[in-house]
């Protein structure tokens, strides 16, 4: 490795472990704001099916069949066991 | 007499120090906690990407020392050594190879050896649900007295050093520059990071060609109280900003600026070799000096042991442990760093003067020396060694103590926040982000002007902040002294120092209940008496539990025959 490579090696090693160091003591906190996000969605997105009228179901109507795969981590989250759709959604 | 060389004292502690890494430390590892390689730490059990996370143990070293060095190893030791150099240097080296690593190594060992629980948690299962109770209490109190006592030091030094107020306002800039290039830029971090560094140095430079000095009153207030009220006012908006916009660019360039301070201060000392001028043991101690015992042994907490490690070693370290086996670094080594800064401390208030008779100005009273004695005697030293003019040196270090402890005070308030809208569900009160953090300013604000309108006797508070941190470290004690009983292992290394801390912390609460009922502080008193109950409640659970624990069966050492399952494969 040319002494070039070596240098470009270091600096790339530098710069994950600044990276890490810069990241790491924040991780949970923005773990949980993109999860505490995501809820909001999942709720916007099932408004409806949970009786409450929603302007845009129109277009969250859509979103439904994307959001399916996280529904029951959802609902777990939320404290609920199981669907609370059991009738029409079914995921566990 | 003349005093010893600095740097001599400097090698002595350093050497004693590293001595206890190399060789207690191992004894711990073997003997007592035995922590084994092959143990499948929480970041490998639990591994979410998230919370556990194995991370290479330098870098893991790297975040847990940054986030528990703050200005209380400065502040501590620089109002210690009004005893004399010696009880001080003696107190951090003895009491960070004995206690406050074996401290910080068990606390890591004990939350490993539990899914990566919180102390919090491990005091419920070990000591019993009271135990979990008296937790939040302390930790609450610890919190505090931290916002309160660290608004009182900035204040100070901000007035003592005008030159550090263009840099300590200007560096919240840098930070905010620092977030925006990393997240909505996309910028290379190590370009970032030379960047913010050379523009906080820049800022220093500015700061002492152009010191701000506040008119004898400022909105009616006295300078000093200005700024207790303006670092108040921003660390409630600093605690309510999203944490990558304020808090985690300003954790970064800190931690960096860490690192670099404690080269210029130990480098400054290698060159310069001053001469320490103050006494060994101080027998002309001011009037109204407590007695060195108990009292050394709160007001030096962080750098000689420091029970706030424990929360964060439990709370995030734990989880990121890639081996049970670099417990050892991470947790040991991390009290060394603190230890080093502590040393560094007293180094520079009891060398950084010409003579005794300077050093006796400086410290005429208990507490009037702290960090303004720091940064006098350390910016002499750096003069003297790195040929950094005075006043420059005096408004890096400043900076550096500032920002120390500015850090803490915002993260503080915030963690007091979520503390405070736990007590409201509790209550089934929702108490929403803007209140519960009016309430943390109310609250710190009280303590802090209930010392007097310009906050000068504010450095009354810090013993009581060395009581509470000792008390949460006797308490992390307990629980590992009951784990190693519960397992048969040798427990005296943690038992005997768990003893003296408990005792020592007891003995300086009532010195100080006493000191408190004489001059009628009443809101410091009921403080004291929180503390002292919560004490004694700490001895009795702790009594009861190692005596159940002893009584009980012994368990099986898990760590000498591991399931498959247990196990992580040593060649990974």
């Amino acid at each position: 490795m040319s002494l070039l490579a070596q240098l470009r090696a270091r600096i790339r090693q530098v710069d994950a472990g600044l990276r890490e160091f810069y990241v790491a003591p924040y991780r949970r906190t923005f773990a949980r704001a993109r999860r505490d996000e995501e809820d909001l969605f999942m709720m916007l997105v099932l408004s409806e099916a949970l009786g409450v009228p929603n302007p845009a179901a129109g277009a969250t109507l859509e979103l439904l069949p994307e959001m399916l795969d996280r529904m029951h981590e959802w609902h777990v989250r939320m404290g609920m066991d199981r669907s609370p759709f059991e009738e029409h959604m079914r995921c566990c | 007499m003349d005093g010893p060389n600095s740097l001599l004292l400097a090698v002595i502690g350093v050497t004693l120090m590293l001595a206890g890494y190399f060789l207690y430390s191992k004894f711990l590892a073997k003997k007592v906690y035995k922590v084994n390689a092959e143990f499948k730490t929480p970041a490998h059990q639990f591994d979410d990407g998230v919370d556990f996370v194995p991370t290479n143990r330098y870098i893991l070293w790297g975040h847990h020392f940054t986030s528990v060095a703050g200005a209380a190893p400065i502040v501590g030791p620089a109002i210690a050594v009004i005893w004399g150099w010696l009880p001080a240097v003696l107190w951090v080296t003895i009491g960070t190879v004995f206690i406050a690593g074996m401290h910080d190594f068990g606390a890591l060992w004990s939350s490993t050896r539990n899914k990566g629980q919180s102390i919090g948690t491990l005091s419920g299962r070990y000591i019993g649900p009271r135990g979990r109770n008296l937790f939040l209490v302390v930790v609450f109190l610890l919190l505090l007295m931290v916002v309160a006592a660290f608004a009182v030091v900035i204040s100070g030094l901000l007035v003592a050093q005008p030159g550090a107020v263009i840099p300590t306002w200007g560096a919240l800039i840098v930070a905010v520059l620092v977030g925006q290039a990393i997240y909505r830029l996309r910028w290379n971090l190590l370009a970032v990071t030379l960047t913010g560094v050379a523009a906080l140095y820049a800022l220093i430079i500015l700061g002492d060609r152009f010191p701000v000095e506040l008119p004898e009153q400022v909105l009616g207030m006295t300078p000093e109280g200005f700024w207790i009220v303006a670092l108040f006012v921003y660390a409630g908006i600093a605690s309510l900003l999203p944490v990558w916009v304020l808090l985690q660019p300003r954790d970064f360039i800190n931690g960096i600026q860490l690192f670099i301070g404690l080269i210029i201060v130990y480098g400054a000392v290698l060159i310069a070799t001053p001469t320490v001028v103050a006494p060994a043991f101080n027998q002309n101690v001011p009037e109204g000096t407590p007695s060195l015992v108990p009292l050394l042994f709160v007001t030096i907490a962080c750098g000689a042991i420091s029970g706030f490690h424990g929360t964060v070693a439990t709370g995030t370290t734990s989880k990121q442990l890639d081996r049970e086996t670099d417990a050892r670094f991470v947790g040991y080594f991390g009290a060394v760093g603190e230890g080093l800064l502590a040393l560094g401390a007293i180094i520079a208030t009891t060398a950084g003067f010409q003579t005794l008779a300077q050093w006796e100005e400086v410290y005429e009273s208990f507490g009037s020396g702290g960090v303004p004695a720091f940064v006098e005697g350390g910016a002499n030293i750096v003069n003297t060694g790195l040929g950094i003019p005075a006043g420059l040196s005096a408004t890096i270090l400043a900076t550096m103590a500032v920002l120390f402890a500015a850090t803490t005070m915002d993260t503080g308030v915030r963690l007091m926040r979520f503390v405070v809208q736990e007590i409201g569900e509790l209550a089934k009160v929702r108490i929403n982000i803007i209140a519960a953090t009016a309430v943390v300013l109310v609250i710190g604000v009280a303590l802090t002007f209930s010392q007097g309108a310009d906050g000068s006797g504010g450095m009354l508070i810090w013993p009581l902040f060395g009581t509470t941190n000792q008390l949460l470290a006797a308490l992390t004690m307990s629980i590992i002294v009951v784990m190693l009983i519960r397992k048969g292992r040798p427990f005296l290394p943690v038992l005997i120092p768990m003893v003296f801390v408990l005792v020592m912390s007891i003995y300086a609460a009532l010195v100080q209940l006493v000191s408190f009922f004489r001059d009628a502080e009443w809101l410091l008193l009921s403080i004291d008496v929180v503390i002292i109950v919560a004490a004694v409640w700490v001895l009795v659970e702790a009594v009861i539990a190692m005596g159940q624990a002893h009584r009980g069966a012994k368990e099986p050492e898990d760590d000498v025959a591991l399931s498959d399952d247990e196990k992580l494969p040593l060649d990974r």
